[in-house]
């Protein structure tokens, strides 16, 4: 095999090996902690799809988004808060309610029975 | 282009309008309308609801910007004071001159104001335009007793507004009986019972001979030399047809007043028409909206070229007045036919009713209601259709013998497709059919929209609700009213597949009889008709649970969670008090007498719940479920065992019932109460059931609540013992549960039902459906299957880890913060 420079086209990615797979709810959202940050992780079972957002609602900043209801609305999957029901897509992060605030999501890989998030640049949240 | 003058702009003025902007294509017209009222046409006929709040703008027919648009010239606030018919000119009160070749008089009627001794005093008021009314309501500041002379329907519908102005309502009318013109002796007695037991006074058989008073007034004498103490006048006595103009200009007019006018609604003067409540046609003044705008129809016809004529038209009416229905239609009276007469009295209900039929038993020649209407729609149109008689006529009157309801649908199916359904608007049965099916309506908005029909009384609505499902199922179309995008099936049907399929879990529902994800909506329905069906440990389904559900507590500001333990009929003992304070003081949490008669403990993290509430369960208290679409509180007065006019024990069955129910899922939260006495402290009529004690038993009401929307709850059995109480509970919590739509409050869902609390009566207490039984053992079920859900989480690890923030740390959630407040803890506000 020959070896390859790799070039960096984006900024250091960093996999943080958040828990194990039986750790998380089915068909529902967990919290995952991670250097002081909140993490929510969705997983959707029947198409074993999984996603993540920030933890905190940005209607009334509060951390509570991992205890929503997910879902879809036409096939887009989201999860609804719980203190107002606001919802927002996890593939994008967009407000569905039409309200300008929206959540930062990020991807989510699972290897070997653990769930890995990419937080994206190592530092400086 | 020809020009048109209408002389009047009120409700007939407007229609006429209307018609004809929609009938000349071309620009054919140059249309001007001299109205005397400082305003485009309105309502009148909902005239009293402005009492009640609904705006000028709301009642307005058509705004000033619609006859612009319209190339229409309107003129408001201006008299038109003469006619030249040579020059073929109106002159109005502002000088103004205009030029016509048709002349429409649209002048309506004033209010008929006798020749009374005093009339001309201030207090003295008529009822028909806004003007009036502003005057009556600034009047009535400063009155106590208001008289209204006229005992019609105008009369006693200004006998309404005064009573709702707070003031004492009296009610003169010259004949021996009420609305004379439409109601026989019977009838009318009922009415008048009905009426004074509001309070409102009725004087028949009495001329008013003078309104007394200097300054003000003081009162009425009678002609029969009596005395009737009053501050305030409403005169109602009947109508006066505005035929002064004409009058002046040389048409003919009749003896008693109104304008003279033949089959095409033309005066004596061909180029001048007459329509609407100034025109005397074969002798009669209509003094109703429905045949005003068939005259107009009738005139726009002529002018644009198809001859349409007047024939004398049905004046059939149904009113409600002062919340009692009264109607009558055909010929109510049939003093010169030979007929038979069915009759229908029930004076306790207040209910009469009565139907003229041919004397071969073939045909409907009329009739009265009195108390109940129900059946008026289909039986004018029996009567006006011809329609051959069943064999047993009487059903036609009974009717509404317990969820009949069906047999009114199919009822407007087998009418001609000739049947007038909107008289108003002069819409057939045919038209609306066919504009369903075309235009493809499916509500009605749409058929008001689109056909006009139920824009005028409003009397068809339930007509055409009828005829819009009965249309779309005709077409195979069901009106239903599916779950979500998720699931195309309602409540009901998701409700009966679940437990006919014998299916657990929402995950197999979905895979099975829906599609997708499912959604915030869909999971949280799924899991109360699972819960109320197989009755299992919610937990076991968390994550379809609602918010509050998935915690078993419900989530506040911050993040954080509040317990509630129960407390069944709000009784407790010192030591339970003790444990509960101990238990806040460790756990620091905010602690509140709730308005459920129990203790709310707030301000609990998620991952300390589990341990609140192995402390509380130790000392021997349950879930309260004040998280739950379920059983909240059953509250409780003091009762017999310690109130001096308590009449049965009221505590003791508060908890057996809280004790029965408790923890039961329904559509929408539950909530009931039992008094110990009529004085009703524990507010029983303000649950979804609620419980007074009687001398000899106990009355059971259902269907009320407070919150947003308050409503009273009806009174379902009298004088029971408690196992037909408990009985009765068992059926109606049942058939609510199978049959409300998901987040519905018993209050409405009883609303939306057909038949209302009759129809409820029926399936609960007389088992119409026979179904008593099976609710009954599926409520049984539920009771026997029932356990603490906490208790089950904190003896179960594997769920008590579901009550922690972080699934990879111990950690508590860092951003919770509280500061205090008259030394308890609170979270700190909304950081936005
Ligand atoms: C604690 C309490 C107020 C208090 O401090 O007194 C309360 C608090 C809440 N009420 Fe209530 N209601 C409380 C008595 C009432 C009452 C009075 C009563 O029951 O006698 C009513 C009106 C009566 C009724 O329901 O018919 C009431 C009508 C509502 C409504 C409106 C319901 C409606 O049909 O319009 C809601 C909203 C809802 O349920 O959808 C509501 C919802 C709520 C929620 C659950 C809102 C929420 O999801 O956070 C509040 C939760 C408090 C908590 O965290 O525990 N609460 N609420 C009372 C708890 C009673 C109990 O012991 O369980
Ligand atoms: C309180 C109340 C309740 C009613 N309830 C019902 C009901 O339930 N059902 C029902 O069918 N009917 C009801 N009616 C009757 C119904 O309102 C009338 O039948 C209808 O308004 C008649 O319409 P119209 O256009 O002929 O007359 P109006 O609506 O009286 O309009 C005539 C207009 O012409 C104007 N005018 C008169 N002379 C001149 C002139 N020389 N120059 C310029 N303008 C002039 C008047 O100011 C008025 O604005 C009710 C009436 C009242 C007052
Ligand atoms: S009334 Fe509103 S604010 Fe008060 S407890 Fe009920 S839901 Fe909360
Ligand atoms: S805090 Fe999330 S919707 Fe209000």
């Amino acid at each position: 095999m020959e070896s390859h420079v790799i070039t960096n086209t984006q900024p250091a990615t960093h996999w943080f090996k958040a828990a194990p797979v039986e750790a998380f709810s089915v068909n529902g959202g967990a919290c995952v902690q991670y250097k002081g940050m909140q993490i929510a992780v969705y997983h959707f079972k029947a198409t074993n799809e999984w996603y993540a957002s920030q933890n905190m609602c940005p209607h009334k900043m509060q951390m509570v988004l991992s205890r929503g209801l997910i879902g879809d609305t036409c096939g887009e999957p989201k999860v609804a808060c719980p203190l107002h029901k606001r919802s927002f897509s996890l593939v994008t992060g967009q407000n569905l309610n039409g309200e300008e605030y929206a959540i930062q999501v990020y991807p989510v890989k699972v290897e070997e029975g653990f769930v890995y998030i990419n937080v994206g640049p190592a530092e400086g949240h | 282009m020809m020009n048109i003058v209408v002389i009047g702009n009120g409700m007939v003025g407007y229609k006429f309008c209307e018609k004809l902007v929609a009938k000349s294509t071309s620009k054919a017209f140059n249309i001007t309308v001299i109205g005397e009222e400082p305003r485009p046409a309105y309502d009148r006929v909902h005239l009293s609801a402005y009492f009640s709040g609904t705006t000028v703008e709301e009642l307005t027919m058509a705004p000033a910007s619609w006859y612009a648009e319209n190339g229409i010239n309107l003129l408001t606030g201006e008299l038109a004071i003469s006619i030249d018919r040579t020059a073929k000119t109106v002159t109005t009160q502002h000088g103004r001159i205009l030029s016509y070749d048709k002349l429409i008089l649209v002048t309506g009627s004033g209010a008929f104001v006798p020749p009374i001794k005093g009339v001309e005093k201030d207090g003295v008021f008529v009822y028909r335009t806004i003007e009036d009314l502003e005057a009556i309501i600034s009047y009535s500041k400063k009155a106590k007793k208001a008289a209204v002379i006229g005992g019609g329907l105008l009369g006693l519908e200004a006998a309404k507004a005064v009573l709702d102005l707070g003031l004492e309502a009296h009610v003169v009318e010259f004949a021996p009986r009420l609305m004379p013109r439409q109601l026989d002796e019977a009838g009318s007695t009922i009415l008048q019972n009905k009426l004074e037991s509001l309070g409102i006074g009725i004087h028949l058989t009495k001329n008013t001979a003078s309104i007394e008073g200097e300054n003000c007034i003081s009162g009425m004498i009678f002609t029969d030399g009596t005395f009737l103490e009053v501050d305030m006048v409403v005169i109602s006595a009947g109508i006066k047809p505005r035929d002064e103009l004409a009058i002046k200009s040389g048409l003919a007019t009749g003896t008693r007043g109104g304008i003279v006018v033949n089959d095409s609604l033309q005066t004596s003067d061909a180029d001048i028409f007459a329509i609407g409540e100034c025109a005397l046609h074969g002798q009669m003044i209509y003094g109703l909206v429905a045949p005003g705008y068939e005259m107009a129809d009738v005139v726009v016809s002529q002018l644009t070229g198809n001859n349409k004529t007047f024939t004398a038209y049905d004046m059939s009416t149904k009113l409600k007045l002062i919340g009692v229905d009264v109607a009558s239609f055909g010929d109510p009276f049939c003093t010169s036919t030979k007929h038979r007469t069915i009759v229908l009295e029930d004076k306790v209900k207040g209910v009469y009713k009565r139907i003229n039929i041919s004397e071969d038993g073939k045909r409907l020649l009329g009739g009265i209601l009195v108390g109940e209407a129900e059946s008026y729609n289909m039986l004018l149109q029996t009567a006006k259709n011809n329609i051959l008689l069943p064999p047993n006529p009487e059903d036609m009157i009974l009717g509404a013998r317990g969820g009949s309801e069906g047999a009114q649908g199919s009822g407007v199916m087998s009418l001609p497709d000739e049947a007038l359904i909107c008289s108003c608007e002069n819409v057939s049965k045919g038209a609306l059919c066919s504009a369903i099916t075309e235009g493809e309506l499916s509500d009605i908005k749409d058929i008001k929209k689109c056909t006009k029909a139920g824009t005028g009384c409003g009397g068809c609505i339930p007509m055409l609700n009828d005829l819009l499902t009965e249309t779309m199922k005709a077409q195979g179309k069901v009106v239903r009213k599916v779950l979500c995008e998720h699931f195309t099936y309602t409540r009901q049907e998701l409700f009966d597949i679940i437990k006919i399929s014998g299916i657990r879990t929402y995950d197999n529902l979905i895979e099975e009889y829906g599609k997708g994800h499912g959604c915030e909506v869909c999971k949280p329905a799924v899991a109360s008709m699972m819960a109320s069906i197989w009755n299992e440990m919610i937990l076991k389904q968390a994550t379809i649970q609602d918010t509050n559900d998935q915690y078993l507590a419900n989530i506040q500001r911050g993040g954080t969670y509040s317990v509630v333990p129960r407390i069944p009929g709000g009784e407790i003992t010192a030591e339970k008090l003790i444990v509960i304070g101990q238990v806040a003081q460790k756990y620091g949490l905010y602690c509140k007498i709730t308005g459920g008669q129990r203790i709310d403990l707030f301000g609990a993290r998620v991952d300390q719940l589990p341990d609140i509430w192995e402390e509380l369960i130790d000392a021997g208290f349950e879930s309260g479920h004040a998280y739950g679409k379920s059983l909240r509180t059953v509250k409780s007065c003091v009762g017999s065992t310690w109130c001096r006019f308590g009449v049965q024990d009221s505590v003791t069955f508060a908890i057996e019932v809280e004790e029965r129910y408790k923890g039961l899922r329904a559509p929408h939260k539950l909530k009931s109460a039992v008094s110990g006495c009529v004085r009703e402290c524990a507010e029983a009529q303000s649950k979804d059931f609620g419980i007074i004690a009687t001398e000899k038993g106990w009355n059971l009401y259902v269907c009320g609540n407070g919150g947003a929307k308050p409503q009273h709850a009806q009174l379902l059995a009298s004088d029971i013992d408690k196992e037909t109480c408990i009985k009765y509970i068992d059926r109606f919590l049942m058939f609510y549960i199978k049959t409300a739509e998901p987040l519905t409050r018993t209050a409405t869902w009883l609303n939306k039902l057909e038949g209302g609390i009759d129809y409820l009566k029926q399936v609960v207490v007389h088992d119409s459906l026979g179904m008593g039984e099976q609710l009954e053992k599926e409520m049984e079920f539920l009771v026997e299957t029932y356990q603490c859900e906490w208790r089950e989480v904190v003896n179960n690890p594997q769920l008590r880890q579901r009550f922690k923030h972080f699934i990879n740390s111990d950690e508590a959630d860092p951003q919770i913060q509280f500061r205090e407040e008259r030394g308890q803890k609170v979270p700190v506000g909304w950081s936005r």
